[in-house]
């Protein structure tokens, strides 16, 4: 296959020779992870990685701005002191953090941003199925296993190929003759099959895994660890959060969204043990928010914000962004962060590297209306 | 499926085993419209609002109390679900100060459960079940959320003091009643909300340390979920301008002190109140219409507009549709609904008929997956339950994915089946179907049963599966999981 990029030169030439035995050992297993967690609600990209040496950081977030006093430096920006363990990973070079970054949706309702960014569409609905489970067909059959770590499979998951979803329950365990008798009630209903036989294949993996994930984000990430975990684990899987909308007394909630979010990873992590470092987490969210407070301490709907690639196969301990600055010219129809960055391709991008597919191909697959820029390089440890 | 059996479960909540054939299902159906009662006595014993106003401004002045530095601290619970609602309340308290963990324990959470009790109970013994479908539907519509803790113990009396009064009536009176309602205020900030330029956004700006002003929150949902419709051709700035009109929509009584002799209101917790001194003064044009009303009626002028606007019609039509008549909406259907709507002006009653005469909605082959909700209800009155324990209501909806009048977004609970087909899902609902068997005891016969609330849509497959099923008990559970039964 000739793609446009062995009309860019010498050096791009030499990458598509490189890509070539990647694409061949894509059809060998392939023990890399991805969890993708979504920030539902439109997260503050400049709350949680603050621009804070932007001369006009100051005069623009007002009282915000003291809630970075102790945080991590990361060059220009300063990263919200709640994210003590991702600052200990932007240490060890395995947090990589994107900035003014949007995907194609330039609106500001949560409901299509949300739908534009899980389906990979350029317009809300205008897809059905998700961008990670057209990924699953890009990756080899025997690992294309992936997984929602709640009670539904979110729309980022769903489509044609199977997926399974798993959140522990406080029911009793149904008896297994009553199992085995709804499996042969299903055998003849394709839509309930599918999913009855991942109910069981997913029993049985994830064991007796008490408690209730609720809303403790450690636990949340400590579930998705077993259930990506060894040889015959989930290959992906994704995570909702919500709390992120914050109109009003944002510094508190935010602070308190963050600080779940950090134990999240870091559950994450040492559950994962040594899979950690065939590890690629995508935390990113809808929209960003606006640049400045609103009259009751918070932000409103904005455009540009902050995505966050974690893990061990990540090569980090960098921020990407070219940055648009926070001067009243500079901010997007006035008030919000300027996107500078595509986040689809950021998505495609760190895909492609991740499984070692074919840029270009992955991009279409992945976002059909992905433009013609270039994918991003060295995101991922290969 | 037969006309019985789609009249019975699409339209209705499932059939009772006690219910009785209806000879004409159509005609069984419009006739609920003469007969609903918005008002029955489960309803009518639900804890009042004045009583669920003067707790929640009972805690409010508690934690004014405690000062700033623990406001702050109790922000945490302003928060929207965490995906799709696991787990209950007391997920929510961690971390929580304890002023806020005593309200949400104590009276929150008894108001809340009375008031599931009250919805669950009236749904298992309607006799115009096609009704209660519809007050559903609409408090989905308008939805708010029981994350945010000023709203656990009013997310119910949105519904009953808002939509069943109005739920055979015009959609504009909803609309108002809706947006006036204290848990609509609250949820989506309005009660909040100041205008800058008014007298009391003057005085915040002098002497209040944080500032305050205004928040587009609600004038921001009003457009894109509860009338026109996201992408139908409002701006920004008609956003913020109509937000700008709303100021002053606010809550009686929750406040004490200087602030409430601004607000001024006669101080009754919980009521409407329209509070001059924080209304941003000055006409205004939103979504290409002028407004020079001032105070309260221009609000309401907004809300006249867009009621009769035929991009709602259009919008909410598209909704009704796709809850009758499959994941798709049909566009004739949405067609005839939008005409309906636009004749009548609103008339709610109108369109139900609209709906009843609509082919779409009585086809065999769109059978819709049933929500937690309406597959809970429609097993509990298929066993004949007249009344179940709120707390296990609440429990088996938490469990389920679809905790009662906790949503997690005003977008409300999503009505595509797909989105209630997850393997966990399913598994979820075994399990409870086992459970809701086990409480029958082994009284019901479930090969009598399963004709007489699936007529002529029982399948030979399951009909065979629950005669054979090793005790009644597991017989009847497995026709509330059969292919049929989880669908209307």
């Amino acid at each position: 296959m000739i793609d446009r990029r062995t009309f860019l030169g010498s050096a791009a030439g030499a990458a598509v020779l490189l890509a070539a035995p990647h694409v061949a050992i894509a059809q060998a297993a392939t023990d890399r992870r991805f969890l993708f967690i979504i920030q539902r609600g439109a997260a503050d990209g400049l709350g949680t990685l603050a621009p804070t040496a932007d001369p006009a950081f100051g005069g623009i977030r007002g009282a915000f701005a003291e809630d970075f006093a102790g945080g991590a430096r990361i060059g220009d920006f300063t990263l919200h002191p709640n994210l003590a363990q991702i600052a200990g990973l932007y240490q060890a070079r395995e947090a990589l953090f994107v900035h003014a970054v949007a995907s194609p949706y330039r609106d500001r309702s949560h409901f299509d941003g949300q739908n534009i960014l899980e389906t990979g569409g350029n317009a809300a609905y205008a897809l059905r199925d998700g961008w990670m489970n057209r990924l699953l067909g890009l990756i080899p059959a025997r690992d294309s296993r992936a997984i929602a770590v709640s009670a539904t499979v979110p729309v980022v998951l769903r489509g044609s190929r199977e997926v399974a979803s798993y959140a522990p329950s406080n029911l009793p365990d149904a008896s297994e003759d009553l199992m085995a008798r709804v499996s042969s009630l299903y055998a003849g209903d394709a839509e309930l099959h599918a999913a009855w036989e991942q109910a069981m294949q997913t029993r049985a993996m994830a064991g007796d895994v008490g408690g209730d994930i609720g809303r403790n984000g450690a636990a949340t990430g400590a579930l998705a660890a077993r259930l990506l975990s060894g040889a015959e684990g989930a290959r992906m899987a994704v995570i909702e959060t919500g709390g992120w909308d914050t109109h009003a007394n944002q510094r508190g909630r935010l602070g308190f969204q963050l600080r779940g979010l950090d134990a999240m990873i870091a559950a994450l992590k040492t559950g994962l043990g040594a899979d950690w470092s065939n590890t690629l987490v995508l935390v990113a969210t809808e929209f960003g928010r606006t640049a400045a407070p609103n009259g009751t301490g918070g932000t409103d709907h904005g455009t540009a914000s902050l995505a966050i690639l974690l893990g061990g196969a990540v090569a980090g301990g960098r921020v990407v962004a070219d940055w648009p600055g926070l001067g009243a010219s500079a901010l997007y129809e006035g008030r919000d962060l300027k996107p500078t960055a595509d986040l689809d391709l950021l998505i495609a991008s760190a895909m492609a590297e991740h499984y070692r597919l074919d840029p270009a191909r992955t991009g279409r697959a992945l976002f059909p209306n992905i433009g013609n820029g270039r994918a991003l390089e060295g995101l991922i440890r290969t | 499926m037969s006309t019985l059996s789609i009249a019975f479960n699409r339209f209705g909540l499932g059939a009772r085993a006690d219910d009785s054939a209806p000879q004409d299902p159509r005609r069984w159906l419009a006739g609920q419209l003469d007969r609903f009662d918005p008002r029955p006595e489960a309803i009518a014993a639900a804890p009042s609002r004045a009583e669920v106003a003067s707790g929640l401004s009972d805690y409010l002045e508690e934690v004014r109390g405690q000062g700033n530095r623990r406001r702050e601290a109790a922000q945490p619970m302003e928060m929207e679900a965490q995906g799709p609602a696991q787990g209950g309340m007391d997920d929510q308290l961690a971390g929580l100060p304890d002023s806020a963990r005593r309200f949400i324990r104590g009276v929150s959470r008894r108001n809340y459960l009375a008031m599931v009790g009250a919805r669950t109970n009236a749904a298992l013994i309607t006799s115009a079940p096609f009704v209660e479908r519809m007050v559903h539907f609409w408090a989905n519509h308008f939805a708010v959320s029981a994350d945010k803790l000023t709203v656990i113990g009013l997310a119910g009396l949105l519904e009953f003091e808002a939509i069943r009064p109005h739920v055979l009536g015009k959609f504009r009176d909803m609309l108002v009643a809706v947006e006036q309602h204290p848990a609509m205020l609250l949820y989506l900030d309005q009660a909040q909300s100041i205008g800058p330029q008014s007298q009391g956004g003057q005085l915040a700006a002098r002497f209040a340390r944080q500032r305050r002003g205004l928040n587009e929150n609600l004038a921001r949902e009003i457009l894109e979920l509860h009338t026109l419709g996201v992408g139908s051709g409002y701006s920004q700035a008609d956003v913020t301008e109509f937000a700008r009109a709303l100021t002053g929509w606010t809550v009686d009584g929750l406040t004490r002190g200087p602030i409430r002799r601004l607000l001024g209101g006669s101080g009754r917790a919980g009521d409407f109140l329209f509070a001059e001194r924080i209304h941003e003064p000055g006409a205004r044009t939103i979504v290409g219409r002028a407004y020079r009303q001032q105070g309260l009626a221009q609000g309401l002028a907004v809300l006249d507009d867009l009621a009769a606007d035929p991009r709602t019609a259009r919008h909410i039509s598209t909704k009704l549709a796709r809850h009758f008549a499959g994941d798709d909406p049909p566009p004739a259907m949405v067609e005839r609904l939008t005409a309906a709507w636009l004749r009548s002006g609103g008339d709610l009653p109108t369109v139900y008929r609209a709906i009843l005469d609509s082919p779409e909605a009585w086809d065999r082959a769109t059978p819709k997956l049933r929500n937690p909700w309406d597959w809970s209800v429609a097993a509990l009155r298929a066993v004949g339950a007249r009344q179940v324990e709120p707390q296990r209501a609440a429990g088996l909806m938490i469990q389920l994915g679809q905790p009662i009048w906790r949503p997690g977004s005003p977008a409300g609970f999503d009505d595509i089946g797909p989105s209630w087909a997850g393997p966990d899902a399913l598994l979820r609902r075994v399990e409870a179907a086992e459970r809701i068997a086990a409480r029958t005891g082994g009284q019901i016969d479930a090969r009598q049963l399963g004709p007489r609330v699936l007529p002529g849509a029982l399948s030979e497959a399951t009909a065979q599966a629950v005669a054979r099923a090793e005790s009644p008990g597991q017989g009847l559970a497995l026709l509330l999981v059969s292919p049929e039964f989880l669908r209307r």
